[in-house]
């Protein structure tokens, strides 16, 4: 004779996973629930409510996402490509190289312009960060650092420091300096520290400021001067692979782009973020506004650059083609906007036409895949960072 | 997968390009390198330079191998026969290509013709067998009985799959100085942790944004995208690389006169840049000429103030951290306090909330009116200087650059100078460099 058992053991589907497995009974509010010993420990630590399940909330998600899809449809009345019938076409271009910058002996991964319109500085695998005249292809400043794989790199807008940062997950300033028997590495400071790799970072409109992405899937706004921590933006669910501040007239912003596919807007005061957009296939490498800084472009993995309207909130154009098979790794517009540089992994640069939607040429000449590319300050060069160890600028 | 994408060509190509050639024994289903740039460019549509890079790209990573020279991976646009790579030496399968395998391959290259490894191969085996001794025997057992069952197949098939395996391995084992098209970079670990997608907080933020997205005032299309064509238009004379620039593009040319005539200080400024002005605010505040320009002008006025206090403003928020208290005082001091010297014209509720804000300063302080004064000024001062005779007089006087003639000898290049560095020096420069003659002058 056993004893009473007062909890009647069921045995059936599960209400939350419709798995069959023996039920336990709980009650909720007053109302019984029928969920397998799994669920239950699942929702005591996700602290659902009751009716709120994983699946309710996967499905409320999809479904306000498809009515925004509605929403932002409502006002899409004409598209890019139709009211860019009236414009020209743009005429041949001739682009050439121009220069080839030799000298780092590893696969270069970053580069950025001085205002100065012909300086800049690039990072490579190796470790160094080397500042060039690239009009006369000469070398100004070097600094080796303890890591490898600089990914990121970024010339102050003074013109008298760089920041660079990777794989040691900090992000350091190297003041420039032309005493030529001065140890560059020695000044360096620490600015940003993250918990993963720095895949990215730029100097606000003042050498103070500096903004960085890490692959802990944060973006940071730090203090140069005293290495505090101003703002920190979390949103993205994956590696954030890239950022860029927007021109506009407030100043105010700037959008990030990340390996879960989303690109986000953010306030760089509140640490906000403001708009959204998720309409690539695979991890967006590059993200770069547009001159008026309304809207802005993504190269992804998943070979298509696209290109995304602030004001309207969505996607206006795909840039994609059936012979361009590899992924985008990095996008830049030219001074005017009209034309879209985007430089690809299987070694070529694909020149775009931003409005109407077509490509207007193919730039060959590096050897491996390009890495970074950067018009310069005042649109004259483009200048391309490779595996191949060099740097071409092309105009 | 780009490389799945690589590969799906693949069957669309098979279908079309079966045709048989000869090499010394009859190789089925085989193709010239021509045919493959033909089919390219016709079905993608592209350039032969393009067809030819991408088939190259083929090629590298391992879809299509060379018959005749089965060493070199590199597309001959000519009659030179290409097969393509069966599928189970994809490199999108991604199989790990083990050191025993490869110890196996090299050994079956060693026995069947000996001496036909190449040096590096031969220094790879004698490593391999130090490492792998112990299974050894295996590897030369494996070899053995692979070369056997070979040997009972037709020659045809014998050269395929001997061609095939060399391919394989020249990619994944690339000989020395040779980049490996397998090097992906570094790996990116959050990819590969989608658990961390599926939790309920995920969802929730989710949602959140969703609705705060759906709140949002969005701009209908055909205002938006015409905004864009305006800009374009607008810019397009400016865009050196879509209409080059006079009198020449530096980097073309190696004359610098564009930069130099385009500098900070320059007695008249070019036409172009004068008109830029014109085109928006931001513009003529972001030019350091415009911005002394607009200040001759407001100071004509008598709201030069205005330009001021935007200055100030703007060196609180992009400044350095440990001064916005003693910034933000100065700017309440000179301008924001009753009876202050240069006064500014703010509402009263930006103006109070402003000094609120300022019991407890920080960068951000001011925002509110500064953006306030900021847009004073766009709507009323920079309209009228527009039309005023300051403008259009340096208008008139601005430069049109001449284009440079093209010089006698296109292939003398002209030696290019250095320019002052825009880092400090650190001590004057006395003996540092030679060939930077006078130009290390601290800006």
């Amino acid at each position: 004779m056993c004893d009473q058992t007062f909890l009647a053991a069921t045995f059936g589907p599960c209400d939350n996973c419709s798995k069959a497995s023996p039920l336990m009974n709980i009650y909720l509010k007053n109302e019984p629930i029928n969920y397998c010993s799994f669920c239950v420990e699942m929702m005591a630590c996700q602290g659902l409510q009751k009716g709120e399940t994983l699946t309710s909330l996967k499905k409320e998600s999809e479904t306000l996402k498809k009515k925004l899809e509605e929403e932002r449809g409502k006002l899409t009345d004409v598209e890019l490509h139709q009211v860019a019938e009236k414009v020209e076409a743009v005429a041949a271009l001739s682009i050439k190289t121009r220069r080839v910058l030799k000298g780092h002996g590893n696969k270069v991964l970053c580069m950025d312009w001085c205002k100065d319109k012909r300086r800049l500085v690039s990072s490579s695998q190796d470790g160094k960060v080397i500042v060039w005249d690239g009009f006369t292809l000469n070398k100004e400043h070097g600094v080796t650092l303890p890591c490898t794989w600089v990914m990121a790199c970024a010339y102050a807008p003074s013109g008298c420091a760089v920041a660079c940062g990777g794989l040691d997950n900090k992000c350091s300033v190297v003041p420039l300096s032309l005493d030529r028997t001065e140890n560059l590495a020695a000044k360096k400071k620490s600015v940003a520290m993250h918990t993963n790799y720095v895949s990215g970072c730029s100097f606000t409109n003042s050498d103070m400021q500096l903004l960085t992405s890490s692959g802990d899937g944060t973006c940071a706004l730090w203090d140069v001067e005293s290495g505090q921590l101003l703002q920190s933006f979390h949103g993205h669910t994956a590696d954030v692979l890239s950022l860029d501040l927007a021109p506009s007239e407030t100043g105010n912003t700037f959008v990030s782009g990340g390996c879960d596919m989303k690109a986000n807007v953010w306030d760089m005061r509140s640490g906000q973020n403001i708009q959204s957009f998720e309409s690539h296939e695979s991890d967006i490498n590059c993200v770069k506004y547009y001159p008026s800084g309304d809207a802005f472009a993504s190269a992804s993995d998943d070979a298509t650059c696209r290109f995304y309207d602030l004001r309207a909130d969505r996607e206006v154009a795909v840039y994609q083609k059936d012979s361009i098979i590899f992924g985008a790794s990095s996008v830049d517009f030219s001074l005017s906007g009209r034309l879209l540089f985007a430089g690809y992994n299987d070694y070529t640069i694909n020149v775009w036409d931003v409005l109407k939607g077509n490509r207007v040429s193919v730039l060959f000449g590096h050897e491996n895949r390009i890495s970074r590319l950067r018009v310069s300050p005042d649109g004259t060069a483009l200048c391309s960072a490779s595996w191949d160890n060099t740097l071409r600028i092309w105009a | 997968m780009q490389k799945v994408v690589v590969a799906m060509q693949d069957p669309d190509i098979g279908i079309k390009m079966r045709n048989q050639r000869l090499l010394i024994t009859v190789i089925p289903h085989a193709m010239t390198g021509q045919d493959i740039i033909t089919w390219l460019t016709q079905k993608y549509n592209i350039s032969e330079e393009e067809a030819l890079h991408l088939g190259g790209m083929l090629l590298r990573y391992g879809y299509v191998y060379p018959l005749k020279e089965p060493r070199c991976l590199i597309l001959q646009p000519d009659e030179s026969p290409y097969r393509f790579q069966t599928p189970y030496f994809w490199t999108s399968t991604r199989w790990p290509a083990s050191e025993l395998d490869y110890a196996i391959y090299l050994a079956k290259k060693n026995i069947r013709k000996q001496g036909e490894l190449m040096e590096y191969e031969r220094e790879r085996y004698s490593l391999l067998h130090k490492r792998i001794n112990h299974t050894w025997d295996f590897v030369v057992m494996q070899a053995r009985e692979q070369l056997r069952a070979s040997k009972q197949r037709r020659k045809a098939d014998r050269i395929v799959l001997a061609c095939q395996e060399q391919a394989y391995w020249l990619i994944n084992r690339p000989p020395p100085g040779v980049q490996s098209v397998l090097d992906m970079g570094l790996e990116r670990p959050s990819s590969h942790s989608v658990q961390a997608a599926l939790s309920s907080d995920f969802y929730k933020r989710e949602i959140e944004a969703s609705r705060q997205a759906l709140g949002r005032n969005r701009v209908k299309s055909s205002v938006c995208l015409e905004g864009f064509l305006k800009y374009s238009e607008q810019y397009q004379n400016h865009d050196p690389i879509m209409q080059g620039c006079l009198p020449s593009n530096p980097w073309i040319s190696d004359d610098t006169a564009y930069w130099t005539m385009n500098s900070e200080v320059v007695p008249v400024p070019t036409r172009l840049r004068v008109e830029s002005w014109s085109f928006s605010f931001v513009k003529l505040l972001s030019d350091p000429m415009g911005r002394r320009e607009f200040m001759t002008y407001l100071e004509k006025e008598f709201s030069a103030e205005n330009l001021c206090f935007w200055q100030a403003c703007e060196d609180i928020r992009h400044g350095e951290s440990s001064r916005i208290v003693e910034k933000v005082e100065d700017v309440y001091e000179n301008f924001l306090a009753p009876g202050a010297a240069r006064w500014v014209n703010i509402d009263s509720k930006t103006m109070a909330k402003t000094l609120e804000g300022m019991k407890c300063p920080h960068r951000f302080v001011l925002d509110d009116a500064q953006m306030h004064i900021y847009f004073l000024m766009k709507k009323d001062s920079y309209p009228r200087y527009l039309k005023s005779d300051l403008y259009k007089s340096l208008l008139s006087k601005a430069v049109l650059p001449q284009e440079s003639k093209k010089s006698v000898f296109p292939f003398m290049r002209r030696q290019r100078h250095s320019s002052p560095s825009p880092a400090q020096a650190v001590a004057p420069a006395t003996d540092d460099d030679d060939g930077r003659a006078g130009s290390n002058a601290a800006v």
